[in-house]
């Protein structure tokens, strides 16, 4: 700690301090359904956010958030889900289809978190992790065994992705911030399982988005990783170049010299 | 008919009446090193070029090895380390290999010769001499004409390789029903992999996925062979979204259901789970299963539904198992159902 600001004096120490009291009583449901955060936002961001929504979302979502033809109800999705979906451009969806695309970001930071903090005011749900949750300092170790358990089957043993089944698929994970990853966790978007904070603690999301981000930023000992996709690729090279060098090796040799 | 009827000469059947003459060594070709001292130069520096690109790749490999020393918690140096070595130690040994081809192909005599191989077969008197060794030797070591020595060598002999079969039994244990059981029994709780936590009803939330072992499976010496089996794929959907078997109705317990992890195709762990359209699918050949309709094979080269594992909650509220799964896990064998 480099500031001489006592812990408890920190802006964030009171909602630090909310949350902590919320997760020690409301035990072993308040944990499992992630009700993690009182509704701190102000009235006017509501307001805000309400009136976002009516003009960009409820005409799949429903007026109040309740659902409608084509979009599925965000009673307690929670500010998590909002700013997953929308903060990495996935929201307003572009079209139906198997599955929803990242795109350029529609809405600025302000919007998203009104849009937020709107949707978290119809019904409790996850929250808008804390910068303390993200840090990357956590077990990378242990984060690469949760991961290797928990995800990698989908999203591949480094995060390159992979394919699922009718045209959807597992995004990639290089270059997704710690933010998204954590919110992508706790609220499961699309076809992705929930992994709540009964199955990986925040302990244990901590982790894994450590070992993400180890393997991001570290180079592969083994060599180029060739998009890190796995043995098909890396088949594939070795019988393209390998094979083709060797046949060109083979044809030199029984040429006869002009 | 007289005339397609032909007769042919004894012997072969193939005999050619006109064989192809045989056209001899084909005429030699000067190559242009032969021809011009100008070019046979050039190529005398091709290859020493090619030797001196081996030194250079020999001079890569230790700048790599001294440059980029292995140490803990960098990886990026053992890459460096490993990719330049290997960059040098190529070059080296490719540089020698073409130089030394090059070298045969341009400037090394390349006038084609003929050389006639002898016959495979002996000549008559050695062929002779050898029989009279074979028979002085039956002669001197009675080997015809002691029985006993050699009928008891025979059987010798016969003996001899046995034990290289009987230590095929040392192969592995004999297998039993250990593919017909796993860990589970009554009363065990389902644990968290890979940190054996119990797991709570009330903690599996609708979508959510747990991986699971059986409570003391970190305990055992063969924790593996037993996990191999035992894993379990655990998910919350919302009941309505549940069609059950009324027979098994009792397994699953408010709309949590356990399935093994095994795939009944070749057993790789089936865990690719979709919450809205709740399909698993296996990684390894896209064998789909409709967890919500008891999951039962959709897509995929997987004959049988994944094998449901009845579950229950205890007076503390944490999961536990019935019993064991009704049927083996994984792929199917012929007398499964024994």
């Amino acid at each position: 700690m480099k500031s001489e600001k006592p812990m408890r004096r920190r802006p964030w120490a009171a909602g630090f301090v909310i949350f902590l009291g919320l997760v020690l009583s409301g035990g072993g449901y308040a944990a499992a359904t992630n009700v993690v955060q009182a509704d701190a936002s102000s009235p006017a961001q509501v307001d805000e956010g309400r009136k976002l929504f009516l003009a960009n979302c409820s005409t799949c979502h429903g007026s109040n958030g309740e659902g409608a033809i084509g979009g599925p109800s965000l009673i307690d999705v929670g500010a998590a889900s909002v700013d997953f979906q929308v903060g990495t451009g996935r929201m307003p969806g572009q079209g139906s289809g198997p599955q929803l695309y990242k795109k350029p970001v529609q809405f600025t930071e302000p919007q998203i978190a009104a849009m937020a903090a709107y949707v978290a005011s119809l019904a409790p749900g996850p929250a808008i992790p804390t910068e303390e949750m993200l840090r990357t300092d956590g077990n990378a170790t242990h984060g690469g065994e949760l991961f290797r358990i928990n995800c990698a089957m989908c999203h591949n043993a480094v995060g390159a992705g992979g394919a699922l089944t009718q045209g959807k698929f597992a995004p990639k994970l290089q270059g997704v911030t710690e933010k998204h990853i954590y919110e992508a966790m706790v609220t499961g978007p699309q076809n992705m399982p929930v992994f709540n904070d009964a199955n990986l603690t925040p302990e244990d999301k901590k982790d894994i988005i450590t070992f993400l981000k180890y393997v991001e930023e570290n180079d592969s000992v083994g060599g180029f990783e060739l998009g890190s996709i796995g043995p098909v690729a890396e088949g594939l090279f070795v019988w393209i170049f390998g094979l083709g060098f060797i046949i060109a090796i083979t044809v030199w040799l029984g040429a006869k010299s002009n | 008919m007289s005339d397609i009827e032909k007769v042919y000469p004894a012997g072969l059947a193939g005999e050619i009446e006109r064989p192809i003459p045989n056209p001899g060594i084909e005429p030699h070709r000067l190559r242009m090193t032969d021809k011009s001292e100008k070019h046979a130069r050039t190529a005398e520096k091709q290859i020493s070029a090619m030797f001196l690109v081996s030194v250079i790749g020999a001079f890569i490999a230790i700048w790599g090895f001294v440059a980029f020393p292995i140490n803990d918690g960098d990886l990026s140096a053992t890459r460096n380390n490993t990719l330049w070595m290997g960059v040098g130690m190529a070059l080296s040994l490719f540089g020698i290999g073409f130089g030394a081809v090059h070298w045969a192909k341009t400037l090394m005599p390349d006038a084609e010769v003929s050389e006639p191989r002898h016959q495979a077969r002996s000549p008559d008197e050695s062929r002779a001499a050898a029989v009279e060794i074979i028979k002085m030797a039956d002669g001197e070591s009675g080997f015809s004409r002691r029985k006993l020595i050699r009928r008891s060598l025979y059987g010798a002999l016969a003996v001899f390789p046995v034990p290289a079969i009987v230590i095929f039994g040392d192969l592995g244990p004999v297998v039993g029903d250990s593919l017909k059981n796993t860990m589970w029994r009554e009363g065990v709780r389902l644990t968290k992999d890979p940190t054996g936590i119990p797991i709570k009803a009330s903690e599996v939330t609708i979508g959510s996925v747990f991986h699971v072992i059986p409570e003391g499976l970190s305990d055992l010496d063969h924790k593996l062979e037993e996990k191999a089996k035992a894993a379990v794929l655990l998910v919350r959907v919302n009941p309505s979204d549940l069609n059950e078997d009324p027979a098994k109705a009792g397994w699953s317990y408010d709309g949590i259901v356990a399935y093994s992890k095994i795939c009944t195709h070749v057993g790789c762990p089936v865990s690719l789970y979709e919450q809205h359209t709740h399909h698993l699918l296996c990684p390894c050949h896209q064998s789909t299963f409709d967890l919500a309709n008891h999951c039962e094979v959709i897509f995929g080269p997987a004959s049988r539904a994944l094998p449901q594992l009845p579950i229950a909650v205890d007076a503390e509220g944490y999961l536990i198992a019935q019993r064991d799964f009704d049927q083996p896990v994984g792929p199917s064998f012929w007398d499964m159902r024994k």
